[in-house]
């Protein structure tokens, strides 16, 4: 059964570095998307260094709903998904370990290169590593969440833009508690209590997204 | 072994057929005919679990596959109208990581054997560069390595194949049923399968 789901993620990450234009460009959005403020609202560094928490997280919402089309959809057409839902695993955990599969590819690269956007806003080095722990806490949850409406929107024409209207409204506690923990770290208080209730969003997540997932799959290949 | 009880089949709002009852034993194989568009992939479909029946319900060896689940699919093997062949991996990764979803791992040297079979020895490219047929035969060399399950469910298998594909893929259906397996294959023309029964899903005849 974990078998299964090894091997699931090993097939996905070997597709992924066959692909390494999809996974550069859901980089390099989130490179330009937070490159573009600071032009567009000048280079105050008070007011950059106030945005800074914020804008890093909006580009991250934006850039792992990018190539959450892709989730399922390449899947879908060339009918590896009904042999994968038929496969020796149940279906939660098969959608989990594509959940995992899709942080590995889209969210962990913010966390590592969210840094240097910091950089950019002039934000106090200290702050680096509360911005990354609330990313690598935060990213789990936007790719399981997000695989719920891909997995919903599978198959419908103009999928794409439903997806996004379907799965923005939900990354929004994520985006308050994610962003709030920066911010408060920036305040000079204790970032501890946002970061517990993300870490408890995405244990709840983790604990019954892979359901809601294996539901919508099962609507959708029908 | 397979039981299917007074099956319905609707999609979009038309019954496709309804009231279809067949029982299949072991070492016996089904050919499901009829016209594009009669419901030879739904019933398939429904059969292996990917889409539930309007009305009935199939029975694996006595109980209801919708209660079975993944302990129905260990069972089965199902190859569908898309080849399920990953454009990005080579033959030899296709064969190897779909044998290992389906909780069947095979060892490189028979992944060789039964691609080898399939006449796709050394095709290390991509899938996306082979041609329909070997396409097609990729998916099939999946049979090869599928004598431990019971149950073969194969949609339009004889597509796109050349006469030794489909000699060959004739071969591993009567080894199949030799050994007590089930085969249950949908196509329009005649394989020539010998003692196959056949269900025809026309609404005329």
């Amino acid at each position: 059964m974990l078998a299964a789901a090894r091997w699931l993620i090993y097939r996905d990450l070997l597709l992924a570095m066959r692909r390494r234009g999809d996974v550069a460009t859901a980089l390099l959005f989130f490179l330009i998307v937070a490159s573009l403020f600071p032009l567009g609202v000048g280079a105050e560094p008070n007011l950059l260094r106030a945005i800074a928490p914020g804008v890093i997280w909006v580009a991250a919402l934006l850039s792992s709903m990018l190539s959450l089309g892709r989730l399922f959809a390449a899947d879908h057409a060339d009918g590896t998904l009904e042999q994968i839902l038929l496969g020796a695993a149940p279906i939660g955990i098969v959608a989990l370990a594509k959940g995992f599969a899709h942080w590995l590819v889209s969210g962990l690269p913010l966390v590592a290169i969210a840094p240097v956007i910091a950089l950019q806003y002039d934000l106090p080095s200290s702050l680096y590593g509360v911005l990354a722990l609330s990313l690598l806490l935060g990213t789990p949850i936007l790719s399981l969440v997000g695989a719920i409406g891909a997995a919903l929107t599978l198959g419908l024409r103009g999928g794409g833009v439903l997806l996004s209207l379907l799965v923005l409204p939900l990354y929004v506690p994520v985006l308050i508690m994610g962003a709030g923990s920066v911010e408060m770290a920036g305040a000079g208080l204790d970032p501890g209590g946002q970061l517990l209730l993300l870490g408890a969003l995405l244990v709840f997540t983790a604990a019954f997204a892979p359901w809601a997932i294996a539901a919508a799959l099962r609507i959708s290949v029908e | 072994m397979l039981e299917a009880a007074e099956l319905e089949c609707e999609r979009g709002g038309w019954v496709l057929f309804r009231g279809l009852s067949f029982a299949l034993q072991a070492g016996e194989s089904l050919r499901i005919a009829g016209a594009n568009g009669s419901g030879k992939t739904s019933l398939l479909r429904i059969l292996c679990g990917l889409l539930p029946p309007a009305g009935g319900e199939v029975r694996w060896r006595g109980a209801a596959i919708r209660g079975l689940r993944e302990d129905y699919s260990r069972e089965l093997v199902y190859l569908g109208h898309a080849p399920a062949v990953k454009d990005d991996l080579s033959a030899a990764e296709n064969l190897e990581i779909s044998c290992a979803l389906a909780g069947m791992p095979a060892d490189a040297g028979a992944i060789a054997e039964a691609l080898a079979r399939f006449g796709l020895a050394g095709k290390g490219q991509p899938s996306r560069r082979l041609s329909q047929g070997q396409r097609r035969r990729a998916a099939l060399a999946r049979l090869a390595l599928s004598a431990s399950r019971p149950l073969w469910l194969l949609d339009e298998p004889f597509s796109a194949l050349d006469v030794a594909g489909v000699a060959l893929l004739r071969a591993l259906i009567e080894a199949h049923l030799a050994r007590g397996g089930a085969v249950i294959f949908t196509t329009h023309q005649d394989a020539g399968i010998g003692a196959a029964r056949v269900i025809d899903l026309d609404p005329s005849s």
